[in-house]
């Protein structure tokens, strides 16, 4: 029979939004905050926003003692109080028939079975059609017990008729290589890897294509984007927050694992990868698997990584606590809340060009960035004191919080005198562009609904970033020394700047 | 402006600056929206102007003619205070009015595109209009003349790349969730029906996209309204149909095999048709194919009125523009 394409649709037609086909979303662990805050109105704002099926089905697995309208009333409540969109009732009303809670523990069978019979009537009702997507919103130390529940009740892994059903799991992707392998062996007795969608919400779907199109969409870039002309590449993720509350997961992972085996790396992956032949799935990611494999921390790892441990100070304005302070922190613990590492790329590209890593807690504020420094131009025809002020020029990506781009450049300073100093020019995405960026939750989700995976990374990609931070980590852990303090506030530890400085460069202030 | 925090921290200083930076739109304006206006209707265009103007930063410059005979020039400069980018008030009177495009040219942004947005009556050939002719895009609204259903035929007949109609926005959520009915359900389409209001110009061009697309025969049934009601499209397993309440509000959505399921289809307003129109700054070749079916189908029907009553005399009124005193003000969405 051949297949019948939608005349309806017209890749001309570009009004047209890609709506998800019907299907029910279980988030476990819908009590927790990643759901009240972000999940749920990110489902709120895809289906205000026209992007969800007229048939879909939410439905929480908590250990609650909670009917359908109470959980109905902590997604209205969390909806009113997050999404990002205004409130409209007639979508309220639209989401509200296909709410579903089921109260119970992970081991419990009868519960699992309550699952099931739940999800059942939603596709006779609903009419998802045995299209289910599981968000697993819980510590990487149940997944056994609830994958394993899914599959003995046969909710998992079944595709039948072109039914399908997948798989959300969040950061931390194990510890370390070992682990991940261990995490990833559980996931897929269950789920094949083309329905495992790891979602690292720090980074968007929106800032990933925001970089390919200026990398790959403009003619200007790329000449300069080797190391012919960038001295060094600078990528930090700032938080100005402490641990908050939460050392039972901090304390023993750190920053390192907890920010740059996932995020920071995949930023250089997309920073210094080749250009793909397509935007599939497929080719990005050999693309970056490729960079991924000819990347290695330096050879000297006490000289090129540092680390440290937030003390108690003043940050913005309020008096904080050091990390061995915190409730729940081991007195003695080693665990560091600043990281910086550098990393090497053995290819044409970027060899002899170092990319620097870091990522920190309690700094002065929240940033996250990209940072290409290009080389001194080899010839000023200039006094020295005519460009005294002048550095290198740099173009900079930011993330967050102001998502755009800065161009730093040298500028004549307006007068009769010749005087060259550094001048910015933003671009904010923010500003010149009319939809509002979309939260990363919504596109993760609009994806995961859709089974459009080019951009979740696979175990292959989880395995090479931690192949290239296992040794730093195992280095720390056998050098008996404790991370360096630093005062809460401050851009880190003493060793941080040694550590550039040894390379001559310093930290840019982001 | 000045701000006053207390009690803050730098976090929410920063956030603070970064907002009043947004709201100034120093971030770069993108476009150049003129808007050729009633004084009549100036306040709600101005309202529209400003809604628009925060998810696009823009150069808005409002043309309104005057009644003093006299040429002569006022101008209004609006900017900050909660406006984004700067929205500029031409009041035109006199010969001058009839030359608006020699104040309006100096006043475009640099190598940007240029908009034009006619809310309420607009001239037959938008594109050879001179201020029409300085733009990249043209946006009319066929609900803001008289006779909806002749303006849009109007449009169709003149039509030219960069021309679309409100008409066609308010049609894009229905579009969408036939187009997501016929992904879940690939099944071939026999015919299809369109229920509206009679004489409703968002239904016209309705049945003429899905005539278009189909390439099935598509009827229109009248029915109380408001707007569209209903579209069904006729599979041999049965209809998919979306119908729509008599509030407007929410819509049945039925596909074949599976259960009936209401979603939210409300009435656009105005400010929420004019931003999705300037997210598009390329011609739009599909509202074109299905003008093109329009003026088909239009055809097709009088050749029809002719055959069954040879001694009527033609019903078709030549094209003429609706007086502007005449016109309503911009409107809720009458799809």
């Amino acid at each position: 029979m051949p297949v019948l394409t939608n005349p309806l649709r017209d890749p001309q037609d570009r009004r047209l939004p890609r709506i998800a086909g019907p299907c029910v979303l279980v988030i476990f662990g819908v009590t927790g905050d990643l759901s009240r805050k972000k999940l749920m109105p990110a489902v709120y704002d895809l289906a205000n926003r026209g992007l969800l099926p007229p048939g879909f089905g939410l439905v929480g697995f908590a250990r609650r003692d909670w009917a359908d309208q109470d959980f109905a009333k902590q997604v209205h409540d969390s909806v009113k109080e997050y999404a990002r969109t205004p409130f409209r009732e007639e979508v309220w009303r639209q989401l509200l028939e296909g709410i579903r809670f089921v109260p119970g523990e992970f081991g419990d069978d009868a519960a699992f079975e309550t699952l099931k019979n739940t999800i059942l009537e939603l596709d006779q009702a609903r009419g998802t059609g045995g299209n289910h997507a599981y968000y697993l919103s819980i510590p990487p130390g149940f997944f056994d017990d609830v994958v394993g529940q899914l599959r003995k009740h046969g909710l998992a892994g079944v595709e039948r008729g072109g039914a399908w059903s997948r798989v959300v799991i969040e950061k931390p992707f194990g510890h370390d290589l070992e682990s991940a392998r261990e995490l990833n062996r559980i996931v897929s007795t269950a789920f094949p890897s083309e329905s495992v969608f790891r979602i690292d919400h720090y980074l968007g779907k929106e800032t990933v294509q925001n970089m390919m199109a200026l990398r790959f969409a403009n003619q200007m870039y790329e000449p300069i984007w080797n190391n012919n002309y960038i001295s060094h590449v600078q990528i930090t993720m700032a938080e100005d927050i402490g641990i908050s509350g939460r050392a039972g997961y901090y304390d023993g992972i750190g920053a390192a694992r907890d920010v740059i085996q996932n995020h920071l790396i995949q930023l250089m992956a997309l920073t210094a990868m080749e250009e793909p032949t397509s935007f599939d799935a497929a080719q990005l990611r050999a693309e970056k698997q490729k960079v991924l494999a000819a990347a290695r921390p330096a050879k000297n790892l006490d000289l090129h990584t540092a680390r440290g441990q937030y003390c108690a100070g003043w940050q913005g304005g309020e008096q904080v606590l050091g990390y061995l302070q915190e409730d729940g922190v081991r007195a003695d613990s080693t665990t560091e809340t600043y990281a910086a590492i550098r990393i090497d790329i053995d290819n044409r590209r970027w060899a002899g060009v170092p990319f620097y890593l870091r990522t920190a807690k309690r700094m002065p504020r929240r940033v996250t960035e990209i940072a290409l420094s290009f080389k001194r131009a080899p010839h000023l025809p200039f006094t020295d004191t005519d460009t005294e002020e002048l550095g290198t020029n740099a173009l900079v990506m930011r993330i967050q919080p102001d998502e755009g781009i800065t161009t730093r450049f040298g500028a004549k300073v307006p007068g009769t005198q010749m005087e060259i100093r550094e001048v910015s020019m933003d671009f904010a995405y923010g500003g010149a562009f009319t939809e509002s960026s979309p939260e990363a939750y919504e596109r993760l989700i609009l994806d995961v609904l859709l089974g459009d995976p080019p951009l979740f990374p696979q175990h292959e990609e989880v395995e090479l970033s931690w192949q290239i931070l296992d040794p730093i980590l195992d280095h720390w852990a056998n050098s008996g020394v404790k991370p360096e303090g630093y005062a809460s506030g401050t851009w880190g530890p003493r060793s941080s700047a040694d550590m550039l400085a040894r390379d001559g460069f310093t930290w840019r202030r982001p | 402006m000045l701000i006053t925090l207390k009690h803050t921290t730098s976090g929410q200083i920063a956030s603070a600056l970064l907002r009043h930076r947004r709201a100034q739109g120093a971030s770069g304006l993108v476009f150049t929206l003129v808007v050729v206006a009633e004084e009549r209707h100036y306040a709600k265009v101005l309202e529209a102007c400003i809604e628009a103007g925060r998810e696009h930063p823009s150069r808005i410059l409002i043309v309104v003619r005057g009644r003093s005979t006299k040429s002569v020039l006022d101008a209004e400069i609006l900017s900050g205070e909660g406006v984004p980018g700067s929205v500029i008030t031409l009041r035109m009177s006199g010969e001058l009015a009839d030359h608006g495009e020699s104040v309006v040219l100096p006043l475009l942004l640099p190598d940007s595109p240029v908009v034009v947005w006619w809310p309420n009556s607009s001239p037959d050939k938008p594109a050879d209009d001179p201020i029409g002719a300085l733009a990249t895009r043209r946006i009319t609204d066929a609900s803001g003349a008289r006779n909806p259903l002749e303006a849009l035929r109007i449009r169709a007949r003149y039509h030219s790349p960069g021309d679309t109609d409100l008409t066609w926005t308010r049609l894009t959520p229905w579009r969408a969730l036939l187009a997501a009915a016929v992904d879940q359900y690939p099944s071939r389409i026999l015919e299809a029906t369109v229920e509206a209001a009679r004489d409703n110009a968002p239904a016209e061009l309705m049945s003429a996209w899905l005539q278009g697309r189909l390439d099935v025969p598509v009827s229109r049934k009248n029915t109380r309204g408001p707007g569209i009601t209903g579209v069904r499209l006729v599979t041999p397993a049965g209809d998919i149909s979306v119908i729509r309440d008599e509030e407007g509000v929410m819509a049945e959505y039925r596909v074949p095999g599976q259960p009936k399921r209401t979603v939210a289809l409300k009435r656009r307003d105005i400010n929420q048709l004019i931003t999705e129109e300037l997210r598009r700054m390329d011609a739009d070749d599909i509202f074109e194919d299905a003008t093109e079916v329009l003026l088909k189908r239009h055809r097709a029907a009088l050749r029809q009125a002719t055959a069954k009553q040879p001694a009527a005399p033609a019903r078709k009124r030549k094209a003429h523009e609706a007086p502007p005193a005449e016109t309503p003000p911009p409107g809720p969405d009458p799809a």
